[in-house]
Parts: C-alpha cells; structure tokens; sequence
C-alpha cells in the first residue's frame, strides 16, 4: 500500500456502513448478551428485569442490521451479491434465531403457560444469532472464493476451525457486554451475579481476542503485509497493548464494582477489534477480493441514497441518544407489574 | 410436480413462502395505523369516550402485528442477496436505493414515533400524541411507496441503462421511481389495505354483535357498533373504488405486460373480433387450452378495451418461453375479483340494513361481516400472486430471467433453509395470530386499558415506556 486512498463517495459509504455495522454489533450486542446470559438467571424475577433493560431498545437496535445490509445493498450491490451466499447458512440461520428472539419479547408476556417455551426461544434464538453473526465474520475473513462477479464456493465452506473459533469470539464477547449491561442498568442480587459472571467472560473474551488476533496473518499473506507493513503497522502496534491495558482496567473496575465504567471498557475492547479488522479489510469490502471501487454502485445510485441518509441517519442518532438518555439508570424491578 | 431438486424453484417457493407470511402483516398495519388515526381524531374532536376506547383496543392488536411485521421484514431485507444474486448484481444500482430509502422511512419511523403512539399518552400530552399516530400512519405510506417503487420498477423497468458489467444503471431517478405501473399499484395497494383492516375491524365487530345476547344490546356493547358502523361504511366506500382502482391496473398492464392480462384472462388463442370472458374453466398449459371453460362472449373486449368487437391477442402471439404460469395466474386472479365483489355486495347489504335502521341487529349481515373478516387477506395474496407470478419467467420483466437471477447455490442448501423457514415461521406465526385473536375474542370495554397499563414495555421501538421508568440518577452513578 501506498498512501492513503483518495476520499471519495465509496469511501463515505464504507465509513457509513461501517458505522452502521460497528452499531449494530454493540447495540445488538448487549441485548444478544442478555438472552445468551438468560440461562444462568433461572429467577423469574431477575429474568423480567433483565428482558425489561433491552425492551424498549431491541428493536431498533436491530433496525442497524437492517441497515447496514440494505446499505450494502444500495451502495456495494456486487459485494452484497458475492458475499450473502457466501455466508448462507450463517445468514439464514441467524435470521431465523433473531426472528425467535424478535417475538419472545412480545409473546412472553402474553402467556403464561407458554412463558418456559417462548424463555427458550429467547435464549436459543440468541445464541444461535450470536454464533452465526461469528460464523459470518470468521468466514469473510478467511476468504471467501469468487469467481466472475459471484460467489464460486460451496455451502459449507464456512465451516472452518477459525470460524469456530470466531464464532465463540463474538460469543464470549457479547456476553461480556450483556453482563456489564446488567452491572450498569441492575442493582442489589442480580447486580452480584451480573458482577460474578463478567469476570470469566473477560477472560474469555480476551482470550479469543489473541487467539483470532494471532491466527489472522496467517490465514492470506494480504493481512501479513497489512499489520506489519507500514502504514497499518502505525495502527496494529499499538492495539495490542490497548487490549492489554483495556482488560486490564475493566477487571479492576469489576473488582472495585463499578457501575458504568465495566460497560465501557467493554465498548472500548469492541471497538480496538473493529479497528484491527478495519485494517485488515479496508479498502476492500469482500476482505482480500473486492474493493470497495470495484463494487460500488454507479455514483448517481450512491449520491441518490447518501441525500436521505445524511438527512436521517443524524435525526435516528439524535432520537436514539435521546432515549438512552431517558431511559439512563437503574431499571425498577417493580415496574410494569402495579 | 414440484421438483424438489431444482434450486431456482426451491429458491422462488421459499421467496414466496416468506413473502406470504410477511406481507400480510404490513397489509393489516397500513390500515390499522390509518384507523388508529381516524379513531384518536374522532375522540380528540368529540371526546366521546367510545372512541379512545377502540383506539387503545385496536393500538394492542397493531402492536403484535406490529411485531410480527418487523421480525418478517428483517429476513426480506436479506433473501435478495442469499437467494438472489445476480439479481442483486444486477439491478441492484437502482433496487437497492430504493429498498434502502424503505429501511429508512421505517427507521425513522419505528425508531421515532411508534414507541410514542403506544406508551407516551400520558407522557407527551394528547396533541403530541396525536401528532405521532399521524406520524406513525403516514410512515407506513411511506414504506408502502418505497416498496411499491421497488416491485413497481421490476414490473415496468423504465430509467435505466445496461453497463458493462451487465448491470441496470439509472439514467432517471424519477422514471424510475415512478415507473408507469407504479401510480396504478400504489393505489390498488393502499386501498387493499384500507378495506383488509375494514374487514378486520367489522369482522370483529360482527363477532361480539352476535355473540351478545339480545337483553344487553345497546349496553357495553358500544364500542362493537361504532367499529361494525365505522367498517361497513369504509367497506360501502372502498370496495366500488377498489374495483374501479383494479380495472384500471389492469388496463395498465394490458399496455405494458399484456402477457399477464394474457394469462389472467385465459386467452391462449388470439381473438380477431370480441374476445369472450371465461368465468371459469381449467387452463392447461402444455396443451395451450382451457377446459371445461364457461365463458360469456365478447365481454372481455368491452371491459379491458370498451368494445364489444374489438381485437384481443392470446399467448399465441408470445413466444412460449416467455409465458407465465396460466393456471395459477387464472385463478389467483378469479379469487381476487371473486372476493371484491363479495366485498362489494357486503357493503351493499349493510347499506339497505343501514336505511332500515337494522344495522346493530341484522343478523344474516353480522354472518355475512363475520365469514368476511379475513376476506382482505386471501385477497391481497391472490393479488400479489397474480401480478408476481404474473411477472414470470423474468424478475425485471422483459429483461433478467428468474433463472439468471438466482444465487449460484446448490439444491440442498436452499431446501434446508426452506424447511427451516418453514418450522419456524408455523410456530411463531401460528402463536402470534392465537395472540391477536385471543385479544380480539374480548370486546372492547369501556375504560379499555392501553398496551402499557397491566405488562411491561416490549416491542415498542426506542421510545419511553413506563416499566422503564429510572429509579433515581444517583442509582446510575
């Protein structure tokens, strides 16, 4: 690599989609995080407050998912066309667990009998969400085969040790940022457990964070040359030493039993890999094969969707801070049951 | 007849398979949202109390289809690049735009508004209130526009040029976007839509009228006649438009995709001076006939050219390769019609009871309302089956094939997934409509409970809820 590449609309695209993507994963990860933790809260109690944390937020948290897709759609048509059958079963499999989870928020509540089946439903259809969102991103990033402007690969090329292994990644990793969701929104015992749970899960996390980190150069010479060539090497060299010091301080402040601060470090742990991947992957969209020039829709179809995007995407943000703001602080185990 | 190994086929039936589940939930939540409009402005202007207890009646229903709609929609959004490719390659520059503007109206709007409209009433105030219910109808529009682009664009391809790399490029956002049969759908939708949830609403309506007994008619059983009063003139009113709207749809696609019309009608054979009307008949496509037909002459030519002689040309004159599938095209499309004018005469009947001040008590007519309570939705899906299998064999019509479209998947990937929508979709669906109609089987009462006064906030978009209320902001430092 040479240089920086020039700041076009397909740039712009990639950093918006990219936004969306890093949204979705931390949004919908602590919610993910909720049901994938949802079995070690047997208490029925516990479990309304955990589901009620997310309640109002699932939904249009998931809305990112839905757009980060449809701009890919809009924006990269043949990256969106090489890269869903690529990751097939991962795709479908995962549509249909967070479809399950989707509707056990509502139907929960509607039944009494059926609360145990649609309990299951939450957390099934969350962890199998989880594991093919990992599935999908160990996939894309051990290379996918094209050929022509398509997907030239079977259906169960997928299925790797590495994407095991980054299928648990994104396990482990959203688990944490349930867990410290419920340290920040809970308080008195299931505060306690939220504290006990996190613990291991960082070290989970940290753990698959290495082993994902170490195994990536050597899955195309590409990631080699960009980790430890400049001008990525300015950015991959310190990142290990910001995992390092990131874990570091949310143990600490799990120890000290700090309220928000664990959440954030968390975040912050998400965001240094999104970085790491950032620089493996970009300029290219299918990671080692298609560059985000060579998928980008004509211009007109970019600039005809980046007018309304940039008018509505800053007013979902702002309505979105909005609520998390109003919904800040500690959730009331006794609400919705006067 | 089904060929379980051939992956375009499995690809289409598990398209149409999600498709149908979906569908009928935007359907449902376009009308309702309007009605909800309708009912809140009713009260506001009148502060009769009947109406807010139908609005909150009615806002618990949309919040589960509401729902439903999501998690259906979420898996649309993805099916184009999974299972069709190369179309997504290829057209999408200009479809995938217009579906990101629809993820965008509907963005903006569930993450705005809806969780508003369902839990805020006590937080913003009623004209704030009112202001997000509009908003909340008004997004739906706006989703069905988009949508509507889409398919509409698909149908009647207009706006583009091929690059090449064999993609559809835009040359006109707004040739596009208004593509010729868009105007003509957009209204036969919209309207679709209105009379499903006047059907709905009188059907449940007509439940709880029959079910009353005759000494407490009149007492708490207000609200079931406002809402039965209220269908049966929406019906009275949409049907005859809807009609009107479906003709000239048809006559649109007779301009611009005559083989459907073609198909629709049953006419394989060209018909040089009046082409007969089949009432009904058993199309056979391989041997380019319709047997056991029952048909009324030259009717067809009066209606689809307003002359009892006029020319008519059959599938004769298309290349057979080029041919939709007759037999389902001619009978999804009789259902339709069938069912629009059962509509038409329901809207008639209530009329005449109406004029005889027997419309609360007419039995036969709460029957009648009641058999046609989901009559709107087999029609909107015989509909859709009819324009999209219509569409057929291409997927932007006369120009990408469905065989050239689809992903380069093999037969048992597609079948597995297919299997898997299947299960999960019967499970999930099938409890999400025990759901709706379980809070349908209650009439709605007076003082009628909102969906946050007895369970805590669940689907509701980002918006404040009341089980969500904070403890105190010490508690969060």
């Amino acid at each position: 690599m040479s240089g920086l590449p020039p700041f076009d609309i397909p740039t712009i695209w990639a950093f918006v989609i990219a936004f969306a993507v890093f949204a979705y994963v931390v949004l919908d990860g602590f919610d993910l995080g909720i049901g994938l933790l949802f079995q070690f809260f047997p208490e029925r109690r516990d479990r309304d407050v955990m589901m009620n944390s997310v309640a109002p937020v699932w939904d249009g948290n998931e809305t990112w998912l839905v757009l980060g897709g449809g701009g890919l759609f809009a924006a990269f048509p043949l990256a969106y066309a090489i890269i869903m059958p690529a990751i097939y079963a991962p795709v479908i499999a995962m549509l249909l667990g967070l479809v399950l989870r989707g509707v056990a928020f509502e139907f929960r509540w509607r039944t009494e009998r059926g609360r145990g089946l649609w309990e299951n439903a939450f957390i099934g259809g969350s962890f199998v969400a989880t594991f093919s969102q990992g599935l999908a991103l160990g996939a894309l990033l051990q290379g996918v085969v094209v050929s022509g402007r398509a997907y030239g690969g079977g259906w169960w090329d997928w299925a790797t040790p590495f994407t095991l292994l980054t299928g648990c990644a994104v396990t482990a990793g959203y688990a944490l940022l349930g867990a410290t969701w419920l340290v920040l929104k809970t308080t008195g015992d299931l505060q306690n457990h939220a504290y006990r749970v996190a613990r291991p899960l960082v070290f989970a996390t940290v753990g698959a964070i290495v082993l994902v980190s170490l195994a990536t150069p050597f899955l195309e010479a590409d990631y080699w040359r960009r980790w430890f060539e400049w001008p990525g090497v300015a950015l991959t060299a310190p990142v290990p030493i910001a995992v390092a010091a990131t874990a570091i301080v949310l143990l600490r402040s799990l120890e000290s039993r700090h309220d928000w601060r664990p959440f954030v470090m968390t975040l912050s742990l998400f965001f240094l890999c999104f970085v790491g991947l950032g620089v493996s992957i970009f300029p290219n969209v299918v990671p080692s094969r298609v560059s985000i020039w060579a998928a980008a829709a004509p211009e007109s179809s970019q600039i005809f969707v980046l007018v309304g995007a940039s008018v509505l995407i800053p007013i979902i943000l702002a309505y979105t801070a909005h609520a998390y703001w109003v919904f800040r602080g500690k959730i009331d185990p006794d609400a919705g049951y006067h | 007849m089904f060929d379980f190994t051939d992956p375009v086929l499995l690809a289409r039936a598990q398209f149409a398979f999600t498709m149908a589940f979906h569908i009928v939930f935007p359907a449902f939540s376009i009308g309702l949202a309007s009605y909800l409009a309708v009912l809140e402005g009713l009260w506001l202007a009148t502060k009769r109390e009947v109406y807010l207890d139908l609005f909150k009646y009615w806002l618990k229903i949309f919040a589960v289809a509401f729902a439903m709609g999501v998690v259906s929609g979420v898996t649309m959004s993805y099916q184009f690049g999974t299972n069709w490719s190369v179309f997504s390659d290829k057209a999408g520059p200009i479809v995938g735009p217009l579906m990101a503007y629809e993820v965008l109206s509907a963005f903006f709007l569930e993450a705005g508004f809806l969780g508003v409209m369902l839990f805020g009433m006590r937080k913003v105030g009623p004209a704030l209130h009112y202001l997000a219910t509009l908003l909340v109808a008004l997004g739906t529009l706006f989703s069905a526009f988009w949508i509507l682009s889409v398919n509409s664009w698909m149908q009647t391809p207009a706006g583009f040029a091929v690059n090449a790399a064999g993609q559809f490029v835009p040359t006109d956002w707004w040739a596009i976007v208004f593509s010729p049969s868009f105007p003509y759908r957009l209204v036969h939708m919209v309207l679709a839509a209105y009379l499903t949830t006047a059907l709905v609403v009188g059907g449940v309506a007509a439940w709880h009228l029959l079910r009353a007994r005759r000494d407490t008619l009149g007492f708490g059983m207000e609200g079931a006649r406002v809402m039965f009063s209220m269908a049966m003139g929406m019906v009275l009113v949409t049907a005859p438009l809807q009609i009107a709207a479906g003709d000239m749809h048809g006559l649109n696609t007779l301009e611009h995709q005559p083989a459907k019309v073609m198909a629709m009608e049953g006419h394989f054979q060209s018909h040089p001076d009046g082409a007969p009307l089949l009432l009904f008949g058993l199309p056979d496509q391989e041997a380019a006939t319709v047997r056991y037909k029952l048909e009324i002459p030259k009717l067809s030519s009066l209606i689809l050219k307003h002359d009892l002689n006029a020319p008519l040309a059959g599938l004769d004159t298309i290349r057979r390769q080029d041919w939709p599938s007759v037999p389902i095209v001619f009978w999804s499309f009789r259902i339709m019609v069938g069912l629009g004018f059962l509509m038409l005469g329901l809207g008639a009947v209530s009329l005449v009871a109406r004029l005889k001040r027997r419309l609360y008590e007419w039995r036969p007519l709460h029957l009648y309302a009641l058999v046609m309570g989901p009559a709107g939705f087999i029609a909107v899906l015989a509909g859709w089956v009819t324009t999209e299998v219509g569409r057929q064999p291409f997927t932007v019509y006369g120009q990408l094939r469905t065989v050239e479209s689809v992903s380069p998947l093999a037969a048992p990937a597609v079948g597995s997934s297919l299997a898997a929508f299947a299960v999960i979709y019967l499970l999930v669906f099938a409890a999400g409509a025990f759901y709706i109609l379980r809070l349908m089987s209650e009439p709605p009462k007076h003082g009628e409970s909102g969906p946050a006064a007895d369970e805590p906030t669940r689907t509701a978009g980002i918006a404040p809820g009341p089980a969500q209320s904070p403890l105190t902001l010490t508690a969060g430092e």
